[in-house]
């Protein structure tokens, strides 16, 4: 097989591999090219989230049942983004827009479904199916292979953790005020009791949300309390009475 | 090396080493495959062909969206064009069915053959995705989840009744005009005793004929179910559909027939909740619905509702759609 020789080969040869600097540098070069397609874009966000009304950070007990959401895994079978599809929009209700999870991190948009999509599953179940559900899955889906997560309901919400986990958010961008996370804990407690003297101001941090006892236990606050508060609002904040689905912005 | 040099050849392969060794060991030299490096020129020539036909790259800063690409392709607008089309391809069954119901009443649907179909079709599909979680594949609920089969209603079992339970929803209190009432937790709330309790989960029991234990105060259960239980229930337990009270003389029970399961609805004054669909389904998928759960096999017809309220007129066996 015969081999020409070639000049840039040689170039190569004699000017980047034998000088390790070079190297590193030209390595450094033409990996940065790939980090900056892929990272550049985040630095205009702005620009690539649909304007919307309505999206608002988690209430703090919805956040604690995220986090659950996370610990137990529940995205490695459910996704939380309804594709512009037919049949999808058709099931699930209207597809998801990137401004709906712009306060999630990590978003749990998830990438397979063993169970259904959860993006829009708030208000579509009263709060005893859920409880019935996560105590039980079968005795209402009887085909479900969902596991159990009956603890969640003996389970005491940990509550001193909420501020710092704001704070964090915080750090991140999520427009959580001082006041948001100063009240947080008893935000929490007015979450479950409709009752409560905080009512009003609860609201009005966090427009919309639903204010009950989630798990139908009104001595502690629980994991299953946090849990449903958070699937309970899942996909119901953004008003679309006022969304331009058709605007030539929000076609992409 | 100044210039390209003659590489040895490794005697075994036949193939030029890159001139390197490392303790004797050295390094074939061998040319990428050709059909390899065919599929990766090839993929580089897509990619930039895909970006100048397809939305590729997001504006920068201070300019709107992103470049658009020569197709103008747009997933969210290609959703809009296949749910215009599938309105346009099942629009006018939901609007023929809205016109049959409206002058005729939902059991006109039935002399339609193609209109049956389509209603059962589109209702059995809406009813799997967002009814059936609750009711049963079927309809055949749970415990805790009304029967969608049989002929006992809750809030009433005649195709306006079950549209607008669809609509509005049970003690759903985001929607202004959702069912409501309340049964006290007679238990939990201390309203009864103990004994009262148990003697009137026997009176209970005895209006829908089951056997009750020896030795149960049933005189005492009649006077607590006359004072406590008899203005939504009524005097004789057949129920209330307008203010949501079911019937207790029909051996249909929602949260349980046995005496304990009896008891514990008393004790703790169940809160059943049904979302309202209002908002979350389009107007003709509820009318759909609605002829569908009606046709399941339960639905009443307004006459035989209002002979149900009459308490000297037999009620017919409703197993039979004959009318």
């Amino acid at each position: 097989m015969a081999k020409k020789p070639n000049k840039i080969w040689a170039w190569h040869k004699r000017v980047m591999e034998q000088n390790s600097l070079i190297l590193t540098v030209g390595i450094i070069g033409v990996v940065s090219i790939g980090g900056i397609v892929e990272i550049a874009p985040l630095f205009y966000l702005d620009e690539t989230i649909e304007e919307v009304e309505g999206v608002r950070p988690y209430s703090p007990l919805a956040l604690m049942g995220r986090d659950i959401y996370v610990r137990e895994g529940c995205y490695a079978c459910h996704s939380q983004m309804i594709r512009p599809l037919r049949d999808e929009v058709e099931r699930y209700g209207h597809f998801s827009l990137a401004a709906e999870s712009m306060y999630d991190r990590p978003f749990q948009w998830g990438s397979k479904r063993t169970g259904p999509d959860l993006a829009r599953v708030g208000g579509k179940y009263s709060d005893e199916w859920h409880r019935d559900h996560m105590r039980d899955p079968r005795s209402v889906v009887p085909g479900s292979i969902m596991p159990a997560y009956a603890f969640m309901e003996n389970t005491p919400l940990e509550l001193d953790v909420i501020p710092g986990r704001m704070r964090a958010l915080q750090r991140l961008g999520v427009p959580y005020t001082d006041e948001m996370i100063d009240n947080a804990i008893e935000d929490v407690r007015t979450q479950v009791d409709p009752f409560s003297a905080n009512y009003d101001a609860f609201l009005e941090r966090y427009p919309g949300a639903p204010v009950r006892n989630f798990d139908g236990n009104e001595r502690v606050v629980t994991e299953l309390d946090a849990m449903i508060a958070y699937l309970q609002v899942l996909g119901t904040m953004v008003d679309f009475s006022t969304y331009e689905a058709d605007a030539d912005a929000n076609l992409r | 090396m100044a210039e390209h040099e003659k590489m040895p050849v490794d005697e075994i392969s036949g193939v030029e080493t890159t001139g390197h060794e490392w303790d004797g060991i050295t390094e074939l030299d061998n040319p990428l495959p050709r059909w390899w490096l065919w599929c990766f020129y090839a993929s580089i020539i897509w990619a930039i062909g895909y970006m100048i036909f397809m939305p590729a790259i997001p504006a920068p800063p201070g300019f709107d969206g992103h470049t658009r690409g020569l197709r103008n392709h747009s997933e969210r607008a290609n959703v809009a064009v296949a749910l215009a089309d599938l309105e346009a391809r099942r629009g006018p069954m939901f609007a023929r069915l809205q016109e049959v119901v409206d002058e005729g009443g939902v059991m006109a649907v039935l002399d339609d053959g193609d209109l049956l179909n389509f209603t059962l079709a589109a209702g059995r599909s809406a009813f799997g995705d967002n009814c059936a979680t609750c009711h049963g594949v079927g309809g055949g609920g749970f415990i805790g989840y009304p029967n969608l089969r049989d002929d006992d209603w809750i809030w009433g079992g005649a195709y306006d009744d079950i549209r607008h339970t669809i609509v509005a929803g049970i003690r759903w209190e985001e929607h202004p005009e959702t069912r409501f009432s309340q049964m006290p937790a007679y238990g939990r709330d201390q309203l009864l005793s103990r004994e009262e309790i148990h003697a009137v989960t026997d009176y209970v029991m005895t209006l829908s004929s089951l056997t009750v234990q020896a030795g149960a105060d049933l005189a005492l259960g009649a006077e607590i179910y006359q004072r406590e239980c008899a203005s939504c229930h009524m005097p004789d337990g057949r129920g209330d559909p307008s203010q949501g009270a079911p019937n207790l003389t029909n051996n249909i029970w929602l949260y349980g027939g046995s005496r304990e399961q009896i008891r514990n609805s008393i004790h703790r004054g169940p809160y059943g909740v049904m979302p309202a669909w209002e908002t979350r389904l389009p107007e003709p998928v509820i009318t759909a619905l609605a002829a569908y759960v009606y046709l399941l096999g339960g639905g009443e017809t307004l006459q035989r509702q209002e002979a149900a309220l009459d308490p000297e007129t037999t009620v017919p066996n409703p197993g039979a759609e004959a009318d």
